[in-house]
């Protein structure tokens, strides 16, 4: 055997090798910025932590979850923070996702921000409920022909503290042709009181990674990561009037919303009317439910609407799109004096067309709310 | 056997007259691209002097004892690369730590430094003229101010013919190629006075 045949490998694996070590080193010792305090919001938690990784990270790995789409690469500009100390001069690659006044207050993006020495940031106080749970599903079940209704419960004792309308991420594991772990954004239908289950409703998104995943594979017993609670679709402490509007899968939101009224007695104190909209009677569902609801308390109006009813479905409600059937309550039904809030969920085709029949019977932007993900 | 030029003349030869860029045509891409905005030209500039210093001693000395007692010369380029993409990411480690300001200004540009073509170059041509180790830093370094002089000329002209009228078809890089050719000419004049081998 010709042991030349292995010099050169061994030598290029050799300088690489000593190169790669050279350059562990140095990251071992220049990287090291030892322990390093975060100030959270003036005091009101401090974090020590090691220093070296960016923010974003570092928070996540304290449990305090900012909203990132991208993971860290700068490339969708949600993770934005104030930070109150100097931390230098704002990055290249943080210019494009600030507008004038945030770069004069130092917001910066989380995931740009190396933690070098002590930093004090301001944050949300939302951003402390959200946290990574890890639910065993207890219950799956088919609500109409492609929407499933995932009840997770949620592992060792721990609880979810959410306002009824908001919104939980749900992540699948890698799975077929699909290499990377991926998270979806789903509303919570379960009540805020059952605060270790959270559920879910998953319509079914012909080529959806999660959607496909949760119908075809998801089985009870199994366990999946949940980070919760997000958003701002939550009921405003009002008088007004609720104009509710939902499509599909957009009923898990109202679901919560509506039975955390009950159990707070609060169906009386103000008029709701909710309309959810179908094609046909095999998308309807927790028609029973709503029914009932409708009969027990007077101030709850539902109306399900078909666009495209078919003879067999005997539908004596009504029909047309839900724009066209809530542009004829506002005008005939509904009363015109009282304030209105306009509550949205659905497709965003859905909520745009919503949004231009609530302004045309004069509802303000301001005071209609919703979730835009699809 | 290094060449008998002498350590100062080869410091000059590599600015002017052997001008990296403009003799020999290396790291063009980001010469043109760049060349733009004459504060990251700077950047770029500087970034370029500092890795091509560092990166060709150290080639010089891989090679030296490396690769030709192993009789492993034709391995060069993969070599030289990888020592390269080492070096820089350890200085941008290390700069980042050290100073802020210097890391905000070379920062981005450095990752790209990896891949242009005048850092290869440069070591490629200490292994061709077989210089000594005073000889190749020497010439990386001089190489890198070089190619900082021409890039800073090169930015300073293009802020002139920017507000200049030009005929449409040669604005932007029609006009860039040009100016680049006469620059090419009025550096290689410089020739006679100093040859390196």
């Amino acid at each position: 055997m010709n042991l030349a045949y292995f010099v050169a490998p061994l030598a290029v694996s050799g300088i690489s090798a000593a190169l790669a070590a050279l350059i562990s080193i140095t990251d071992r010792i220049v990287n090291n910025y030892g322990e390093v305090t975060i100030d959270v919001n003036s005091g009101s938690k401090k974090l020590e932590v090691n220093g070296g990784a960016n923010l974003l990270v570092t928070l996540a790995e304290s449990g305090i979850f900012v909203p990132s789409a991208c993971g860290g690469r700068g490339s969708c500009g949600e993770c934005k923070v104030k930070v109150n100390s100097d931390v230098g001069p704002h990055l290249p690659t943080e210019i494009p996702y600030l507008d004038k006044d945030q770069i004069q207050n130092n917001v910066r993006l989380s995931c740009q921000v190396k933690l070098k020495t002590d930093i004090g940031i301001e944050i949300p106080e939302y951003l402390f409920k959200i946290k990574q749970y890890t639910g065993t599903v207890e219950r799956i079940r088919d609500v109409t022909h492609d929407i499933k209704e995932v009840y997770f419960k949620l592992d060792d004792g721990q609880t979810v503290d959410f306002r009824a309308g908001q919104y939980g991420q749900i992540e699948v594991p890698p799975y077929d042709k699909v290499k990377d772990r991926t998270q979806r954004a789903y509303s919570m239908s379960s009540v805020p009181s059952d605060t270790n289950h959270v559920e879910f409703l998953v319509r079914l998104v012909p080529g959806g990674i999660v959607t496909t995943y949760v119908h075809d594979r998801l089985k009870e017993g199994e366990k999946m990561k949940v980070i919760a609670p997000f958003g701002e679709f939550y009921v405003r402490e009002t008088d007004a009037t609720m104009i509710c509007v939902a499509g599909g899968s957009g009923m898990a939101p109202f679901k919560s919303i509506f039975y955390d009224f009950i159990e707070k007695d609060k169906m009386k104190d103000r008029d709701i009317w909710y309309f959810f909209g179908a094609r046909t009677k095999k998308d309807l569902f927790y028609l029973d439910e709503l029914e009932k609801m409708q009969n027990e308390h007077e101030r709850f109006h539902f109306v399900a609407a078909l666009s495209e009813p078919q003879p067999e479905d005997e539908w004596e409600g009504e029909t047309g799109l839900i724009t066209e059937v809530l542009g004829r309550y506002l005008k005939e039904e509904i009363s015109q004096e009282k304030p209105k809030e306009g509550y949205l969920c659905g497709s965003p085709g859905m909520l745009d067309a919503c949004m231009a029949v609530m302004r045309e019977h004069g509802m303000t932007e301001d005071k209609i709310y919703f979730d835009k993900f699809a | 056997m290094a060449p008998a030029i002498h350590p100062i003349s080869l410091f000059f030869a590599s600015i002017f007259t052997s001008n990296i860029l403009l003799a020999n045509f290396l790291g063009m891409c980001s010469f043109i691209a760049i060349s733009k905005d004459s504060k990251s030209s700077n950047g770029l500039g500087l970034a370029v002097v500092v890795v091509l210093t560092i990166t060709t001693a150290l080639n010089w000395v891989v090679l030296n004892y490396v690769l030709v007692p192993l009789d492993l010369v034709y391995l060069r380029f993969i070599v030289f690369i990888i020592v390269i993409a080492s070096v820089v990411q350890m200085l941008e480690m290390i700069i980042d730590r050290v100073s802020q300001t210097l890391y905000l200004s070379l920062g981005i540009f450095l990752p790209l430094i990896t891949v242009n073509c005048a850092i290869l170059g440069v070591s490629l041509f200490m292994e061709i003229r077989q210089y000594s180790f005073i000889q190749s830093a020497i010439y990386g370094f001089g190489s890198g101010l070089g190619w900082w002089l021409a890039i800073m000329a090169l930015s300073a002209i293009r802020k002139k013919t920017e507000k200049s009228k030009v005929h449409a078809g040669l604005q932007g890089a029609g006009l860039t190629f040009i100016t680049i050719g006469f620059m090419a000419m009025a550096f290689i004049g410089f020739a006679g006075l100093l040859q390196v081998q």
